[in-house]
């Protein structure tokens, strides 16, 4: 007995230091992050545009702006696209008879998953080709967005799908028996009733679209001037970080960049768990 | 037009507009497929591509555009990746769905969704900055620091959440009687976790490993920060078989990033043609993963 309550007690020892050691990274990424780039922020680095070339010099005030650009374009194209295919996959096609009709859930579904595990790289390359040179929108917003839409597609996708499928079906039953057709119970009163957890998904891409720098190395040019339009090309705060880290190693200014865009994680995750734990609690 | 004619030409459009989106996925899949394919064409004619397989030179000045050195890159930082994060996912992962009481999940669970938002340049600033120097400390021949062990460790944190997650889902699934049973029968907990609830969990711990390595497989820009890009094919720096993590290393993602937006001609189409290399390794990798979650889902 005493033999077995030992390893046990061992077993248990390492497993608490594995999940110490979790929180201790992450701790030790995000804290030292903060020490180093927080105290180089003020209210200069957001006002002020890098001044370019190899000086490191200036704030991030035109990242900003693109980054922004970024989340605005590339959500208009992949919202409506992957919150459509959601309703598609959920709404329509549940409880089909019609083969031809799961026929193509099925080759959707294999699409979908296949989209969310093709690396952002590859992405870009693809971007890189068809939008950059082959329909001549160069390095820019639109190229870029193009490009992240399809990173974001999937994210959309899954996560409307669970929002529609938290939706409890006596919903749709009392719609669908008053006379409304599928598009009307789905417009006025599946939609309404999952929007929460819709808008937990499109903030999910939006932090991804932040995040993402492998796509935009490629698409977006690098320019760190503000753009002006569609066609300009840019660099996200992402992007910035890569360019001061590997160009003109300007380590203060990355650490700075880098602490601004951990604390917008920080904040969009609190968002997200805050509606999560509500959508929940409603539930509940 | 009376009203009822245009409810139902409404929900119709809407219903094509919407199979429409459904098949938008498939299409993006398939033209990005085609795109690739099509631009990695002229490589594959002119250099063939068992000979891009089998060359370790990459040399694009020189004509000479063989990728084993990358593959070897990309493969040795995932290996290493895997080797430091798994034990370190698997071991968090069944913390979390056995034996951490609920408020120690509570601070644990959050911080492994920050460490999957962190965005990957901020994985390599860090690694340039932190897990570099520490690397350099290493007494060895020409040791840098950059190189596959900091790109291994860097990765490994950048997969942790990944494979932590999909194994925690895992052990989460295995049915409430198994465990139960077990306990009835005089099994201590541990007993019962070693014996019971992580052979129950297998199929679904595998594919979590799998999905990370493909996720690993696909990272680009925190490796390009600290595993130094030069294209040699790995060898130990000292007699020691593992120095080979202190030689540099380039991989295929790297590759395709650094040289993508100078190349022209075939060089360019030989980055493309490396796209594709990676793109159907990850599908192999991403699908055998699936194809283990069902047999587990099955059986």
């Amino acid at each position: 007995m005493n033999k077995r309550s030992f390893a046990q007690n061992t077993a248990f020892g390492i497993f608490w230091l594995t999940g110490a050691t979790a929180v201790l990274i992450m701790v030790f990424v995000v804290g030292y992050i903060m020490v180093k780039g927080l105290p180089g922020i003020s209210a200069d680095f957001f006002t002020t545009s890098p001044r370019g070339g190899l000086s490191g010099e200036g704030g991030i005030y035109s990242t900003i702006v693109t980054t922004f650009y970024m989340i605005v374009v590339t959500l208009a194209f992949a919202t409506p696209l992957g919150v459509g295919a959601a309703i598609y996959l959920t709404e329509y096609s549940a409880n089909t008879e019609s083969r031809v009709v799961r026929k193509l859930v099925i080759l959707a579904r294999f699409g979908v998953e296949t989209l969310a595990g093709v690396p952002s790289i590859i992405f870009g390359l693809f971007g890189y080709a068809l939008f950059v040179t082959a329909l001549n929108m160069g390095f820019s917003i639109l190229s870029a967005s193009l490009a992240g839409a399809c990173l974001i597609i999937p994210v959309i996708i899954r996560t409307t799908e669970e929002a529609l499928k938290s939706v409890p079906a006596g919903y749709r039953e009392g719609s669908l028996a008053l006379g409304a057709n599928r598009w009307e119970t789905t417009w006025k009163v599946v939609l309404p009733a999952a929007f929460r957890g819709i808008s937990t998904g499109v903030l999910l891409s939006a932090g991804r679209i932040v995040s993402e720098t492998a796509i935009f190395f490629v698409t977006l040019g690098g320019s760190y001037r503000v753009p002006h339009s569609l066609m300009s090309g840019g660099r996200t705060m992402a992007l910035h970080v890569y360019y001061l880290a590997m160009e003109t190693r300007a380590f203060d200014k990355a650490m700075s960049t880098a602490a601004v865009l951990v604390g917008m994680i920080i904040l969009m995750n609190l968002i997200i768990n805050t509606i999560t734990s509500r959508i929940s609690a409603k539930q509940g | 037009m009376t009203p009822g004619i245009r409810r139902t030409g409404i929900e119709k459009t809407m219903k094509m507009v919407l199979m429409i989106s459904a098949l938008a996925s498939v299409l993006i899949v398939l033209l990005i497929f085609l795109f690739t394919a099509k631009e990695a064409m002229p490589a594959f004619r002119e250099i063939g591509i068992g000979k891009m397989l089998s060359d370790t030179t990459w040399r694009p000045g020189n004509n000479q555009f063989g990728i084993l050195a990358m593959i070897a890159g990309s493969g040795l930082v995932t290996l290493g990746a895997v080797f430091i994060g798994v034990p370190l996912a698997l071991g968090t992962a069944v913390f979390l769905s056995e034996i951490a009481p609920l408020w120690v999940a509570k601070i644990v669970r959050p911080s492994i969704e920050l460490l999957a938002g962190i965005p990957s340049v901020v994985y390599g600033l860090f690694g340039m900055v932190v897990i570099v120097p520490w690397v350099r400390m290493i007494p060895a021949p020409g040791n840098t620091g950059y190189g596959l062990l900091s790109a291994s460790i860097v990765l490994a944190v950048m997969v942790l959440p990944t494979i932590a997650n999909i194994s925690e889902f895992a052990v989460r699934s295995v049915p409430r009687g198994y465990k139960e049973g077990s306990m009835a029968l005089g099994a201590t907990k541990w007993e019962t976790i070693s014996r019971v609830i992580i052979p129950a969990a297998k199929p679904g711990i595998i594919s979590a490993v799998v999905l990370g390595l493909g996720r690993a497989l696909g990272e680009t820009i925190a490796m390009i920060m600290v595993i130094g890009n030069s294209v040699i094919l790995p060898t130990p720096v000292t007699s020691n078989p593992l120095s080979i993590f202190l030689s540099r290393a380039r991989t295929l993602t790297g590759n395709i990033a650094v040289e993508i937006s100078y190349a022209t001609g075939v060089h360019e189409s030989a980055l493309f043609a490396t796209g594709v290399i990676l793109f159907i390794l990850i599908m192999l990798v991403n699908s055998s993963a699936r194809f283990l979650m069902r047999k587990g889902a099955r059986s």
